[in-house]
């Protein structure tokens, strides 16, 4: 410990703290550009000069470490002066267009001109002028306001893990750039927007859309993956007009991604629904809430009067709320005996709900998992899935940490890692491969399912670097992601990745790509049987685009065509009116409704609504509260959302770990035979996660919005399937056909065709990670 | 261009010899003694170091900070890679030794540097040479080779058990990574921009590990002290300003080049060696250590010795030894807005006061030397000056704002007259 004298207040600091940190620690503000927490320190726009004692030049204080017995003064004559000399270079190439710039009152370097600067200018030069670049559809640029504080450059090395931005140029000609002819294509490239103190980078959705002091604020939670962000919704004239992060250490730190950043452009588009829909013998009709329920009520009525609860099914999305899963299991399940409620997204291996003991999570908290000194991830593409875990995970590898990653496809982990690439069928067999071969290396007993495969190559290297971590006692945690969850083998994986967890003492949990699949598995009635095996007579969708959210697109587009009765909830119109009976009921999306998300670590997070809901919208517990009434179910009369959350969750904060429990109760594990037959990867493409999200349309401008538009296959597909990349080919699942480009993309595995999940015409599509077949399209 | 020499680095080359730089005429003239008595002799790693510190070699890349205190600062007990890195960047304008060194005794360089990885017990050494001289890079590497086929370079030197490997890299001409840490980046492979220190390289170099830099002359030096003493070598000069010095003399005389001669020779000496004023001229100021340093005119300087000291007092720097010498004909005004440009177009743009201010400076320089400037610039450029000076994150800020300095204080009238006149005094 140190002990340092600020401006004559006293304190000690740990060893290797800088002035700022210091000074920060007792709450002196020293003004800065350059300087974040987050960031590598690069002491480059000189505005925290403060005086130290015995120093005869002035000290940029977020670089100069605390000596011991240091003393200093960042308001004498010597600091202000050195400050307000800076401020002067600052200004004397920044336009003075605060009234047309987009950063005005919000701006760091607009505050403390105030502070600093002089009511003149001595400048009477021209004045710089720097050409604008395109980032791409999210980041607008005025880089003429640009101070050259490289935050942004070091956020897209240091957190984002691309140099996507640098500052090429010297002197005064340096500019701050993509490089050429690329744009910023993060999965979190927003966050330079925040970073960046001046009005050089702003978010292009928001340009000129609203001033900073007309803004409310709102608390929010991310509704689009199992991280849940803290968000801060600011809203003006009812709508929701921009989305920021708001600081949570624990969870999303200073950052949200992407999707959470700009999603909410869709919460206003053309394809908001504001009114209660029906169709009746083809015909669609705007109505009132009073008839569209009460129709709806009658029609579920009839149906399980003349068909038995059975011939309904429930889809609920996993991003829904506690409080309207709760609401949605105690009237479909509780009150009306439908068993075929399905609130688990694309999970296709409903093994996982009857035989897992608890509420499977993360398995231990974001912070302790930050702390690993191995991350073995499973069957996960995460930058896509879980954008800012991926990004604490690398920091933890900046730090030392080892990654080892298994999975059918996967973007970059954008940091030191050993990855393994294999087919989606042989997840499970180069799993049991892997852990028997690291168990046997560190000489403990091998359990017998983790027999069922062969050894590995003495020197494979991820045997290698898991059996060394576990040698030495470090911690692991073994994460299983989507890909695993989407798994026809889910169950299967998820035992051997326990009991291998097991074998080398290591944390074992999952990473969840929805907002609320803790909550989701939480409130499920026991009953329930989410698998839509046989046709059903009524299809109700509850947040989800009934194909697009399915596991199965082909299937599900059979049980939409075939149904009678069609009930829709959700924020957005409907694609299609098909059955003789459809309603279409626009409930509140996240920023119109208050709820609770349950977090992959089974934290508990509520939060209001920021804004009230568009058109005649209504929170969804409200709408299921008045459908409860109406079919005379009783204890459906909650007074407010809280009454809900209660009823659901009782006080809870947090989950105990009596609940949150990733045991698996299966004890015959089989491995498949190798085959060669072509296979998909149906991975979930980021901006295709949700139905808010698919709907946003910058986000559906980006660069990896577009990837996802192909099917990709590795040279070696590709050629043994005479397919040249650019070609168009048709691919087919279960007899239909799809036409779409091919590319050529040698991080996937042999003979396995990446086909997302959702792209436009995917209904005719089956199973993510089934058989397929490929051919040119002549 | 001449070359002169009664010292060290060139110690008893001929000139005349296209051959001079080879092996061969090196060892002849005592080449790889130094090294050879060394080895031989099992001499101490703090031997050398003290021997160092005896001759009271200063640094010869502009600083003049002790060598032998420099080489201490490398803790030699530090267990993984260290760098030994030679600043061959010479870029200052005026200077145009280090380029000599290279090209005409390049193994005084090599043995200087094997005789420091030894001293500190580095393996690993690097010299940056400036991009603009191509064919003395190449000629470095062929004396690299000739050292390495002699095994006086690489594995087990001379039998000795002590490796030392060395490797030539060329920079592409930006005046910045002649810093130390800029050079640093630029070696890794990153844009050359300087780092802020603390920490300095002996703990964070090269690749973040502990490396001692120093520049071509201050290692080409070392040889001599080895082998004839450091009290040998400090004799040459005057106290605390050990041994001899190139000049790099350049502008008005009727023979410029470089000049070796002992530190403490009085500058009317030195200009006499040089050959006097070109075409009969009358001496009007000279900048003596490198364009940064501060101009000093006629009257002082004819009254200097040429070492650190001297010149210190006058009021300037002996900087890298670059001495460039004007005569009446020369405009204050254009020459200060010729040296403001350098420093301009040289920054290298991340530290906000050196970014925005040399730019500044340039443009207000440039404004009084058309004619368009006013009574109020010169309050300006002085006020600007201590705005920039000590407030960045290398010493390019002071070096933009010394040459400033040093004509306002010295040439005032001149800048006045431009002020006031539209024209130039001068001309
Ligand atoms: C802008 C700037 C340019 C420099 N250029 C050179 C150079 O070209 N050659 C050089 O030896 N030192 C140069 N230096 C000094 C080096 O940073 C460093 O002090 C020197 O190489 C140390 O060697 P020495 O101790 O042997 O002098 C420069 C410094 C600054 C601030
Ligand atoms: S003083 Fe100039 S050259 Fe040095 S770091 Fe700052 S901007 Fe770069
Ligand atoms: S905040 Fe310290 S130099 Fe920028």
């Amino acid at each position: 410990m140190l002990e340092i004298e600020i401006d004559g207040k006293k304190l000690t600091v740990p060893d290797g703290s800088t002035v700022m940190e210091a000074a920060e620690a007792v709450g002196t503000y020293i003004p800065h550009f350059c300087y974040h927490k987050k960031l590598s320190v690069a002491a480059n726009c000189r505005m925290c000069l403060v005086q130290v004692e015995k120093a005869p030049k002035p000290l940029p204080a977020c670089a100069t470490p605390v000596t011991d017995g240091m003393r200093v003064f960042t308001k004498s004559d010597l600091a202000v002066k050195a400050q307000q000399g800076v401020m002067e270079f600052l200004l004397i190439n920044h336009p003075l267009d605060c009234p047309i710039c987009d950063q005005g009152g919000e701006c760091q370097l607009q505050d403390l001109a105030v502070g600093y600067g002089d009511v003149d200018s001595r400048f009477s030069e021209v004045k710089r002028v720097v050409p604008n670049k395109d980032l791409g559809p999210l980041i607008s640029t005025d880089m003429t306001r640009c101070i050259h504080c490289t935050r942004c450059v070091r956020f897209s090395e240091e957190i984002a893990g691309a140099q996507e931005i640098g500052m090429a140029g010297r002197g005064e000609h340096s500019e701050v750039m993509s490089f050429i002819g690329l744009t910023v294509d993060s999965e979190i490239s927003g966050n330079v927007i925040d970073l960046c103190p001046v009005g050089a980078l702003t978010s292009k959705p928001f340009r000129y859309q609203a001033r900073s002091w007309e803004l409310s604020r709102r608390k929010g939670v991310s509704p689009h993956d199992g991280l849940g962000s803290n968000l801060i919704l600011q809203t003006k004239g009812g709508r929701v007009v921009r989305v920021l992060p708001r600081e949570n250490e624990s969870i999303n730190e200073c950052w949200i991604s992407d999707r959470d950043r700009f999603s909410y452009e869709a919460l206003m588009s053309s394809e908001r629904l504001l009114t209660p829909e029906l169709t009746i013998g083809g015909q669609v009709v705007s109505t009132s809430w009073d008839s569209a329920l009460s129709k709806v009520a009658e029609e579920i009525k009839g149906t399980i009067e003349k068909f038995g609860a059975d011939s309904i099914g429930v889809v609920a999305s996993p991003n829904s709320t506690v409080e309207e899963l709760y609401l949605i299991n105690k009237l479909f399940g509780g009150g009306l005996g439908v068993r075929a409620i399905n609130t688990f997204g694309r999970m296709s291996d409903y093994r996982l709900v009857s035989e897992s003991e608890g509420v499977r999570w993360l398995g231990q908290s974001i912070s302790e998992l930050r702390q690993s000194d191995l991350f073995m991830i499973v069957g996960s593409d995460l930058r896509m899935e879980s954008p800012l875990l991926a990004q604490q995970i690398r920091q933890s590898v900046k730090r030392g940490a080892e990654l080892c990653v298994l999975s059918p496809s996967s973007s970059k982990q954008l940091c030191r890692s050993v990855e393994r690439i294999v087919r989606p069928d042989e997840l499970l067999s180069s799993l049991v491969s892997i852990a028997h071969s690291v168990v046997v290396k560190i000489g403990k007993s091998v359990p017998a399912v983790l027999q069922l495969a062969g050894l590995l190559a003495d020197d494979d290297p991820m045997v290698e670097a898991i059996a060394k971590v576990a040698g030495r006692g470090g911690r692991i945690s073994i994460l299983l992601g989507e890909q695993v969850e989407n798994s026809p083998q889910a169950l299967e994986i998820a035992k051997v990745a326990s009991l291998f967890a097991e074998a080398i003492s290591a944390e074992f949990g999952w990473s969840f790509a929805s907002a609320n699949k803790v909550g989701a598995q939480l409130l499920t009635v026991d009953s329930a049987d989410p698998t839509f095996s046989r046709q059903r007579k009524m299809l109700i969708g509850f947040g989800v685009d009934l194909c697009a959210d399915s596991p199965n697109a082909q299937l599900m587009s059979h049980q939409v065509r075939a149904a009678d009765a069609l009930v829709l909830f959700s924020p957005f119109k409907p694609l299609s009116h098909v059955a003789p009976f459809s309603a279409s009921l626009p409930v509140a999306p996240f920023s119109e409704t208050g709820g609770s998300y349950i977090n992959i670590e089974g934290v508990v997070q509520a939060f209001n609504g920021a804004v009230r809901c568009a058109g005649d919208a209504r929170p969804g517990w409200k709408v299921l509260r008045v459908l409860g009434n109406l079919l005379s179910i009783p204890g459906f009369d909650y007074q407010s959302v809280e009454d809900v959350r209660r009823a659901a969750l009782g006080d809870l904060e947090k989950l105990s770990s009596s609940t949150l429990n990733n045991s698996i109760d299966v004890e015959d594990v089989r491995i498949n035979e190798k085959h060669n037959a072509l296979i998909r990867v149906g991975d979930v493409p980021i901006y295709q996660s949700d139905a808010v999200v698919r709907r946003s349309h910058s986000l559906q401008e980006t660069k990896l919005a577009g990837c996802s538009r192909l099917a990709r296959m590795n040279s070696k597909t590709l050629s043994s399937l005479m397919i040249n990349h650019g070609d168009n080919v048709l691919v087919s699942q279960g007899g239909a056909e799809f036409s779409i480009v091919a590319e050529e993309d040698d991080t996937l595995p042999d003979f396995a065709v990446a086909l997302p999940a959702v792209i436009d015409g995917c209904g005719v599509l089956g199973e993510l990670y089934g058989p397929i077949s490929v051919k040119k399209n002549m | 261009m001449t070359v002169y020499t009664k010292g060290v680095v060139f110690d008893g080359v001929d000139f005349d010899d296209p051959d001079c730089w080879k092996l061969d005429r090196y060892v002849k003239r005592g080449g790889y003694a130094a090294l050879r008595k060394i080895i031989e002799g099992s001499i101490s790693q703090d031997s050398v170091i003290a021997e160092v510190k005896l001759s009271a070699l200063r640094g010869r890349g502009g600083a003049g900070f002790p060598t032998g205190l420099k080489w201490s600062f490398m803790p030699r007990q530090f267990p993984g890679q260290k760098y030994l890195v030679c600043n061959t960047d010479e870029g200052e304008p005026g200077t145009f030794k280090d380029k000599d060194i290279i090209e005409l005794n390049p193994h005084a360089l090599i043995e200087g540097m094997i005789i420091a990885g030894y001293a500190m017990g580095i393996s690993v050494g690097y010299n940056y040479i400036h991009g603009e001289i191509f064919q003395d890079y190449r000629r470095f590497e062929a004396a690299l080779q000739e050292a390495r086929d002699a095994g006086l370079l690489g594995e087990n030197i001379l039998g000795s058990g002590f490796s030392f490997q060395l490797y030539a890299h060329h920079g592409y001409g930006a005046y910045i990574c002649g810093e130390e840490t800029a050079l640093l980046e630029s070696l890794e492979g990153k844009k050359g921009q300087p780092r802020f220190k603390p920490p300095f390289p002996a703990s964070f170099g090269l690749y973040g590990k502990p490396t001692t830099i120093n520049n071509t002359e201050t290692f080409a030096s070392v040889p001599f002290i080895i082998r004839e003493g450091g009290q040998k070598f400090l004799e040459l000069g005057k106290p605390n300003n050990g041994g001899t010095k190139l000049f790099s003399i350049s502008g008005h005389v009727s023979r410029p080049g470089n000049y070796e001669v002992p530190m403490g020779m009085p500058f009317a000496e030195l200009l006499a060696l040089a050959g006097g004023m070109r075409d009969g001229g009358k001496l009007k100021a000279v900048i003596p250590g490198g364009s940064s340093a501060p101009v000093l005119p006629a009257q002082i300087m004819m009254d200097v010795t040429m070492d650190y000291d001297s010149i210190s007092k006058a009021g300037s720097m002996l900087g890298s030894g670059a001495v460039i010498v004007m005569d009446e004909s020369v405009c204050m005004v254009k020459a200060l807005r010729r040296l403001s440009y350098f420093y301009y177009e040289e920054s290298c743009g991340q530290c906000t006061p050196c970014r925005e201010g040399t730019g500044w400076l340039y443009r207000i320089v440039d404004r009084i030397e058309r004619g368009e400037g006013s009574l109020g610039d010169l309050d300006l450029l002085e006020s600007l000056g201590k705005n920039i000076a000590g407030r960045t994150i290398c010493a390019l800020g002071d070096a933009a704002v010394m040459p400033v300095q040093g004509m306002l204080k010295h040439f005032r009238d001149e800048f006045l007259f431009h002020i006031e006149n539209k024209r130039c005094l001068v001309h």
